[in-house]
This record gives C-alpha cells, sequence and structure tokens, in this order.
C-alpha cells in the first residue's frame, strides 16, 4: 500500500492530500492543470519537501516530519517518468539506459532485455536523444524508469506533450508494461482516455485537495467526476469478462454484475479475458417494460437505485445491473413520464455500436481488500 | 621553430606556458565558484561575486601591486609559501602565472556561471530519481553538459593569459626567460633603439595566436554542441 499525508504552502497555493492506494495497481491522479496533482507526485518521489507529511509505501516509511525522517530521491528507488521525458542528451539510447541499470539498487526484477522488448528499444539503442521522436523519447524514459528496479513508478502526464497519433504510439506499451510487470503505478494525467485505459484507481484533485478517491468502477458515478471530464463522457465503467465471441456478428460477450449480458465491439479476445467497459450515460436508454422487437442488442434488467439531477436539464438515472452500477441521463420529461423513482424495475438498453471495450488484466499481486474497501 | 629567432620562440614558449599554467590552475576553483555562484544561498555572494569580478576593473597595475603586497618576499602569503614549500613567486614564471590567472579568472568564471546557468536543473533531477547521488550527479551529468561552456571558458581565458601585461610586469617584472612573454617581449622592442622590426614580428605572432585560438574555439563548441545534440 501506498500511503500518502502531505501538506505544503506555496505562495497563495495550499496543497493538502490524504490518500492511501492498493499496490500493485495503476492510481490515476485526476484533475485541473494547476490542482496540484505534480506536487503530488513530487513529495512522492522526494523531490519536493512538505511542510508536514508521511509517506509509506509497502511499509517503509519514506518520509515522516514529525519523526524527522526523509530518505533523499536518490534512495527512495521510484521510477520517474517525467512529462518531458528528460532524457540525458550527452548520452545516447543505450548510455541513458545503463545510467539507470547501474545505479539500481534491490533485486533486478527487470532486465534490460526485458525492458527492450516490452518497450520496443532494439531499433533506437545507438541512437542520440535528439533523433528520436516524441513517443520514442517518452518510450525510452519509461524503459529508463524501469531500470532502476522501482518499487513505484511515478508518471507525471508522460503523453500530455505527445499529439493523439503519438499518444496512441505510446499507450499500449503502458497498457502491458501494466498487465505484465505488475509494478504498481501513480499516473498524472488530466486525460481521461487516458485514466479510462491504464488506471485501476482514480484519485481526484482540485485546489490542492484529493475530492473523491476509489476504485474506477465506483469514480465512474462520482459526482465530482461530471464536472471534470464533461456531460460527454459522463458514464458508468464496468469491469467484466469476456463470454465468448460470435465471429459472425463480430461481437463479444461480456458478463457484467453478477447475470447482466452485454455485446461489445472488441477484437477476439479469449474467453475468461477482462473486459473494461464503459457505457456513456447518454447512450443508454431506460425503459419500464420488456422492450421487444428493437434493434438494440444490449437489455439489461435492472433496479433503478437512484434519480439526480445532473445540473444541465437532465436526470442520471443510476440502476444496479446485478451488482455493477450503471447511469443513464434521460429528459426530466421523460423521468416524469416513466414516474422513474428508486426501487423501479427497468431495462436498460445500450447500443453495441456505442460500447468500447479495453482488455485489462487485473493486478496480480496481493489483493486490496484492506488497503480501500471500495476496490 | 626556425623561422623564429632564440628570443621570439623563447618568448612564445612562454606564453603558451604561463598561459597554460594560469588555466589549469583556474579551471576547478572557477569551476567551484561559479557552482558557489549560481547554486549556493549564502551571506556574502554578493561579495564574492564583487570580489571575483574585481580584476576586471581593477586596472591590472593595481592588480600587480596588490598581488605584490599579499606574494611578496615580505608578504604574509608570499613569505608563509617561501618558509612552507620553498616557493618563489617573484621574478619567476610561476609567479606570472599567477598574475596571469588572476586576472583571467573573472573572465572564466563568467563563462562558467554560464555555462552552469544552462544544464537543465530538471535533467539532474532525473538523476537524482535514478539513484546517482551529489558527487555521482555533478560527474556525469553537470560537467558533461557545462562542456561548451568550459571549453569557451577555457580557450578565451588562455587567449586573454597570452596577452596580460600590466600585471605581470608589476608583479614579477620583465624578465628574460622566466617572465618575458610575447606582451613583455613586444613592449622591449618598442623601448630599444632599431626594434621596430622585432616589434612587427611579435605583433604579427601575437596576432597568428589569437586568431588560430578563435577558430580553434569556434570548432570545439561546434563539435561541442553537435554531441549534445544542440
Amino acid at each position: 500500500m501506498l500511503a500518502v499525508a502531505a501538506a505544503k504552502k506555496r505562495g497563495p497555493f495550499a496543497l493538502d492530500v490524504r490518500f492511501d492506494l492498493p499496490t500493485p495497481g495503476v492510481a490515476a491522479l485526476f484533475g485541473r492543470s494547476g490542482s496540484g496533482k505534480s506536487m503530488v507526485v513530487n513529495t512522492i518521489a522526494g523531490l519536493l519537501k512538505p511542510d508536514v507529511g508521511r509517506i509509506v509505501l509497502d511499509g517503509s516509511v519514506l518520509l515522516d516530519t514529525q519523526l524527522k525522517i526523509d530518505v533523499a530521491p536518490e534512495h527512495r528507488r521510484m521510477g520517474y517518468v517525467f512529462q518531458d521525458a528528460r532524457l540525458f542528451p550527452h548520452l545516447s539510447v543505450a548510455g541513458n539506459l545503463r545510467y539507470a541499470e547501474r545505479r539500481a539498487a534491490g533485486s533486478a526484477y527487470v532486465s534490460l532485455d526485458t525492458v527492450t522488448g516490452l518497450l520496443d528499444l532494439g531499433a533506437l539503442m545507438d541512437r542520440r536523444t535528439h533523433q528520436l521522436s516524441g513517443g520514442e523519447r517518452q518510450r525510452v524514459a519509461i524503459g529508463r524508469a524501469l531500470l532502476t528496479q522501482p518499487r513505484l513508478l511515478l508518471l507525471d502526464e508522460p503523453l500530455a506533450a505527445l499529439d493523439g497519433a503519438r499518444r496512441e504510439e505510446v499507450l499500449p506499451y503502458l497498457e502491458s508494461l501494466r498487465d505484465q510487470l505488475s509494478i504498481p503505478m501513480v499516473y498524472v494525467t488530466h486525460d481521461y482516455e487516458e485514466v479510462l485505459r491504464l488506471a485501476t484507481h482514480l484519485v481526484l484533485m482540485e485546489s490542492g485537495v484529493v475530492i473523491a478517491r476509489g476504485g474506477l468502477a465506483k469514480m465512474s458515478l462520482e459526482p465530482h467526476l461530471r464536472s471534470l471530464i464533461g456531460p460527454d463522457q459522463v458514464g458508468a465503467i464496468i469491469d467484466g469478462v469476456v463470454l465468448g465471441f460470435d465471429s459472425a456478428s463480430g461481437l463479444t460477450k461480456v458478463r457484467v454484475g453478477r447475470n447482466g449480458d452485454l455485446f461489445v465491439q472488441s477484437k477476439d479476445l479469449a474467453v475468461g479475458t477482462p473486459l473494461r467497459v464503459q457505457l456513456l450515460a447518454r447512450d443508454v436508454i431506460v425503459s419500464t417494460q420488456i422492450p421487444e422487437r428493437l434493434s438494440v442488442r444490449n437489455c439489461l434488467a435492472g433496479r433503478v437505485t437512484g434519480v439526480q439531477d445532473d445540473d444541465l436539464g437532465s436526470d442520471l438515472i443510476t440502476i444496479d445491473i446485478g451488482g455493477a452500477a450503471i447511469l443513464a441521463r434521460i429528459t426530466k420529461a421523460a423521468t416524469r413520464e416513466l414516474s422513474l423513482t428508486p426501487q423501479m424495475n427497468v431495462w436498460a438498453l445500450v447500443k453495441s455500436v456505442s460500447l468500447r471495450g479495453h482488455s485489462f488484466a487485473v493486478p496480480t499481486a496481493a489483493p486490496t481488500s484492506a488497503a480501500s474497501p471500495d476496490a | 621553430m626556425m623561422w623564429l629567432t632564440a628570443d621570439e620562440s623563447e618568448a612564445l614558449r612562454l606564453s603558451l606556458s604561463i598561459a597554460a599554467r594560469s588555466v589549469a590552475f583556474n579551471l576547478p576553483a572557477a569551476i567551484l565558484i561559479a557552482w558557489l555562484l549560481t547554486r549556493v544561498r549564502f551571506v556574502g555572494r554578493t561579495l564574492l561575486d564583487a570580489v571575483v569580478h574585481l580584476p576586471l576593473v581593477l586596472p591590472p597595475v593595481v592588480v600587480g601591486y596588490i598581488l605584490l603586497l599579499l606574494f611578496g618576499t615580505r608578504g604574509f602569503i608570499g613569505s608563509w609559501l617561501q618558509r612552507a614549500f620553498g616557493i618563489e613567486l617573484l621574478f619567476t614564471s610561476n609567479g606570472a602565472a599567477l598574475a596571469t590567472a588572476v586576472m583571467s579568472f573573472p573572465l572564466m568564471v563568467r563563462a562558467m556561471r554560464i555555462s552552469l546557468e544552462n544544464v537543465d536543473r530538471g535533467l539532474e533531477d532525473a538523476a537524482r530519481t535514478l539513484g546517482a547521488r551529489a558527487a555521482d550527479r555533478f560527474a556525469t551529468i553537470t560537467l558533461p553538459l557545462m562542456l561548451p561552456g568550459i571549453t569557451a571558458g577555457v580557450i578565451t581565458a588562455f587567449s586573454a593569459a597570452l596577452g596580460e601585461f600590466g600585471a605581470v610586469i608589476t608583479f614579477v617584472s620583465n624578465i628574460p626567460g622566466q617572465t618575458r612573454t610575447l606582451p613583455l617581449a613586444l613592449y622591449t622592442a618598442l623601448q630599444s633603439p632599431g626594434g621596430e622590426h622585432a616589434a612587427a614580428r611579435l605583433a604579427g605572432l601575437s596576432l597568428g595566436l589569437g586568431l588560430g585560438g578563435l577558430l580553434l574555439s569556434e570548432w570545439f563548441s561546434r563539435r561541442v554542441r553537435r554531441m549534445l545534440g544542440r
């Protein structure tokens, strides 16, 4: 577990955060720019000294201002991937990687070969750093951070400086990192797409404080998140399991909750593969009767658990479908007409084409029950 | 060198050797002072800055005179050096190197400072997270990244050292084979009747050296910049 408590005043800005995260797992620090996300990561790395604070990673105290413990950054064994990569310009790609490898402490669990293979760095080894594209630079930076054999990988908006296509070039590498190495990560971003693709946990920050945190499925329902991502991105995120692939329709059948089945467009995935599905609230239709003769592929039986005003003139209906919650945005008129109230049985309809699945390996090590009750 | 007279080649050799010694002595000191001035906040920083730059604004004769007071036979550093190590500075080439070093020191510090200020602290932080301790970081990141500035500083200081006149002649006088560098030899030639030809030759020699130094400096810094990918 990573436990962070830190307070620091810097001019008019005051950082005051307190949270803990299960390890391994990928925690996204999410918030607008200027909300203090980078300060948190720098504090964890030891590059920023908080006025008061305590940081504990898997039982070892890295910082405790009361006990006057402050492990120097060079001894914290944190891999840090900076937004601007910060590759050493006087060294080649191989030189940069070896710089980290030579100074690594502790047991080596990631070899140079593993890193080179995982991040496809083989062809870049002899290049000078200024000959690399933005995406390549970040891949080298990630590799360099991994070779320190880190106990925790910190990534401060690693893709923010890249355009859409370059971003898509690096994201799959981060996914395979998460799925194959199970190194705990703290990932700073203001891009919800990256959260969706990578995070297991979400910490929402605003003006220097944590306003909400928890597992991604629970957090996708969180009202605070809505103002950060905009109405079109609002929607439940559900971690399901692949039940089968129908090659005739090209749809993957995914089990969500205890007994809900969703048909999702995705590539052929093995039965049993964890698949994360985002159901955008604007794509979900609510019916009070069993619908018949519709083109919609997905019809989930559920129970209304909440009706909330979404501050945009419509209502957000929370529907429990066998243990998993989904959100539907409907007009207030519709709420009235269907007289939707909690405990009502309803059917939620979603077009398959509006569903995206992200394959996702759940972290393998220690279960996270103790660390985070909401996981 | 065949096309130089014995006196000329001696003055040239002396100039090069004194300039080289002064630069070698100054380099580590200049890096240290530049480091203190840019990276460390301490009381008296502004004063140290001013003292370092004094030779730039003082008449060289005054610097020579102060050196005479401090390092002369009765000066308190000079007498101690003589007693403790048997080092004689007055009227020797070591003394000339010292005077030259003091005069070119501010040039060197300025160059080091600029190059140090251009080093991205973010790269040092990155090295830190990779497990590099302070001395390691300095040797493997800071120093290599300072290289363009160091080369420029060394060459500028060396060229300036070749031409140092006032402080040298005041502190260690004008002694053939010991302290008579190119500018002093040129001055001597001008003072002696019929020395115009010798003076012109020495002036030409200085000109060639200066030009060569500048070209060398340009070539070096281009190479280093290419190495750093700038």
